[in-house]
């Protein structure tokens, strides 16, 4: 089972490589030479794109004397780790990092449980008029946008103790779950019958063959749901600023606000802190990159 | 195993209705989380907006029913009104900014480059940084150094800050928009163009049509379904526009930067809150109907 898993996995992993590798030899009848002026293009291209990352960290290295002179290209001279020791203890780092950690753990698992619970209970009673009808009702979510439903939901969690991060875990996962439902059903119709069945009739039951045998063959697709719930749950700010109604409680993103209200010239402390805020979705990208990029191309054609 | 296959060619043969085994109690356990949930966390506060929005209440304490007043009284709001024109004008321009630099980037990604891989990881990387993060990051650019390099090449209107600027702070707003945009618009493009058979190339080159007539007249006629798709999900995006706002501009200078999304949240603050539910509620029958006109784009297009 997990080897089927397995195999599946590196099928997918490999689909957009081979596709390239294919174009390209098609494309090589005639030999050309590798296009060096679209390389030189390209390159000052991701110029734009690697600048403000490049002013972040050097910035966030600075001493503070350095940080306000109005270049911001410079390179940091001394190295200085004042802005790292100096965010540390005002944005109170290892509270923010726990929280945000807790929303995005917490809105990831429940996202992949929940989304996959379902999706196989739709699946398996599509002939079933109250699963069906679920399936549409679940998939409705992603037409509401959430500032719509924004102000009642602050009362709500207010009224009801969830103004903290559980509350966050609890609407960035309904928000995520519409999405995630589609990808799994997608996924779940592709999967024989005779698999489950031959587990049946070894005596397995609905919740172990779930488990034992769905569940494992969903990695994939688990793979994909659980990203994009990583990105959004660690990167938002609307929603924690809106529902988290204790500062101390608040996650990465939200603390940063501390820089535009005061020590706004602190440039050294605040870029320090959103360098450690950023971090590790970058590192994490970096490991899963083509789990990102596959999931990017999947969800758009199937939603 | 038999016995199986017996069951299932008997059941294929038999009536739709008798075909159908009892449910397993256990999925109705399976649904019933994300079920409850889903309407806890959406579906009611959705009803108490609507509910309220044909109300006078401030969010607390009484209230009475005002009927359309909220809505009459929206129509004739130019602050609403320029949030409105605000969100769509800049969705327009953002979302066409990003498809014709994301295309033309999957183009040259797919091309005979070097680096191909190094570059591709460094263009997605946008998508993974913080909204709000990345609008602060910009914003000491937009107000520090820009205007410290128009003041060194002698460009008056760049002299001052981009961002305090209310004809021109939009502008900012969708360079950094479409900063963070391009990449999820790229790889849906990189995956069109990599579907595109070589040998329509091939024939092209044998014909004598040029690498411009190529791209024109070959690759964008075939990859026009992820064109729309690009569109659309961009659009319904944009139109939600609120953390790097946030972190530009924050709706300003003035409220010419306001988006419909800032404005809603503001409501609660002001004591507004039915006023900008009847608000939301328009919101959220025009988010319905881009919806439609998505699905009726997009449906049948099983070659994606």
């Amino acid at each position: 089972m997990t080897n089927q898993a397995t195999i599946e996995t590196e099928a997918r992993q490999t689909k957009p490589r081979t596709a390239v590798g294919r174009s390209r030899s098609a494309a090589g009848v005639k030999p050309e030479r590798a296009n060096w002026s679209g390389t030189a293009i390209l390159l000052l291209c991701a110029v734009t794109v690697l600048l403000p990352l490049y002013v972040t960290v050097s910035m966030a290295f600075k001493t503070q004397g350095q940080a306000v002179d109005g270049n911001a290209f410079s390179f940091p001279a001394p190295f200085s780790l004042d802005g790292f020791v100096q965010a540390w203890t005002l944005t109170n780092f290892p509270v923010g990092a726990a929280m945000s950690l807790l929303v995005t753990a917490g809105t990831v698992v429940a996202t992949i449980i929940l989304a996959a619970f379902a999706s196989y209970a739709i699946v398996r009673n599509w002939e079933r008029k109250l699963f069906r009808y679920s399936f549409f009702y679940l998939l409705a979510a992603m037409f509401i946008p959430f500032p719509v439903v924004a102000l009642p939901q602050i009362q709500l969690t207010g009224r009801l103790g969830l103004d903290n991060p559980f509350g966050v875990i609890l609407l960035a996962t309904m928000f995520q779950l519409s999405f995630s439902v589609l990808l799994f059903t997608a996924f779940l119709r592709s999967i024989p019958m005779e698999l489950e069945e031959s587990a049946r009739i070894d005596g397995a039951t609905t919740w172990q063959t779930f488990w034992k045998l769905i569940f494992p063959l969903l990695a994939p697709m688990s793979a994909t749901v659980g990203i994009f719930a990583f990105l959004y749950a660690w990167n938002d700010f609307m929603m924690p600023s809106l529902i988290i109604s204790d500062p101390a409680l608040q996650t990465l993103p939200v603390r940063q606000n501390l820089f535009q209200t005061q020590f706004s010239n602190n440039y050294h402390v605040s870029f320090a802190s959103y360098l450690m805020a950023m971090a590790p979705a970058i590192v994490a990208y970096l490991f899963t990159q083509r789990w990102v990029m596959a999931g990017v191309t999947q969800g758009a054609v199937k939603g | 195993m038999s016995i199986l296959t017996n069951k299932t060619t008997s059941g294929r043969g038999l009536p739709r209705q008798r075909a159908k085994r009892p449910v397993e109690p256990i999925f109705y356990l399976f649904l019933l989380p994300s079920l409850l949930l889903f309407t806890l966390a959406i579906t009611v506060p959705a009803i108490i907006g609507i509910f309220f929005s044909f109300t006078d209440s401030i969010g607390i304490g009484d209230w009475k029913f005002v009927g359309l007043t909220n809505y009459v009284a929206i129509f004739g709001d130019p602050a609403i009104l320029q949030s409105y024109l605000f969100t769509f004008g800049f969705s327009l321009v953002t979302v066409i900014a990003v498809n014709v630099v994301a295309f033309l980037l999957a183009v040259g990604l797919t091309s005979r480059i070097r680096m191909k891989s190094a570059l591709r990881t460094v263009f997605v990387i946008p998508m993974v940084v913080s909204g709000i993060i990345i609008a602060y990051v910009f914003n000491f650019l937009f107000s520090n150094s820009l205007p410290a390099a128009g003041a060194a090449a002698g460009i008056p209107w760049l002299e001052s800050s981009l961002l305090a600027n209310p004809d021109l702070a939009w502008i900012a707003i969708v360079l950094v928009t479409a900063w963070q945009a391009v990449p999820g618009a790229l790889l849906i493009y990189i995956a069109g163009l990599v579907a595109v058979p070589g040998d329509v190339y091939e024939a092209a080159d044998i014909d004598g049509a040029s690498k411009f007539q190529q791209l024109v007249k070959i690759t964008l006629p075939l990859v026009a379904g992820y064109v729309v798709i690009n569109i659309i999900l961009g659009f319904k995006g944009f139109l939600n526009a609120y953390d790097i706002i946030v972190g530009l501009t924050n709706g300003g200078p003035g409220t010419s930067t306001r988006s419909i999304a800032m404005t809603v949240i503001a409501g609660f603050n002001g004591g507004d809150y039915a006023y900008q539910m009847a608000n939301a509620t328009i919101f959220f029958v025009v988010a319905i109907l881009i919806s439609l006109v998505q699905l009726s784009l997009t449906r049948g297009r099983n070659a994606l």
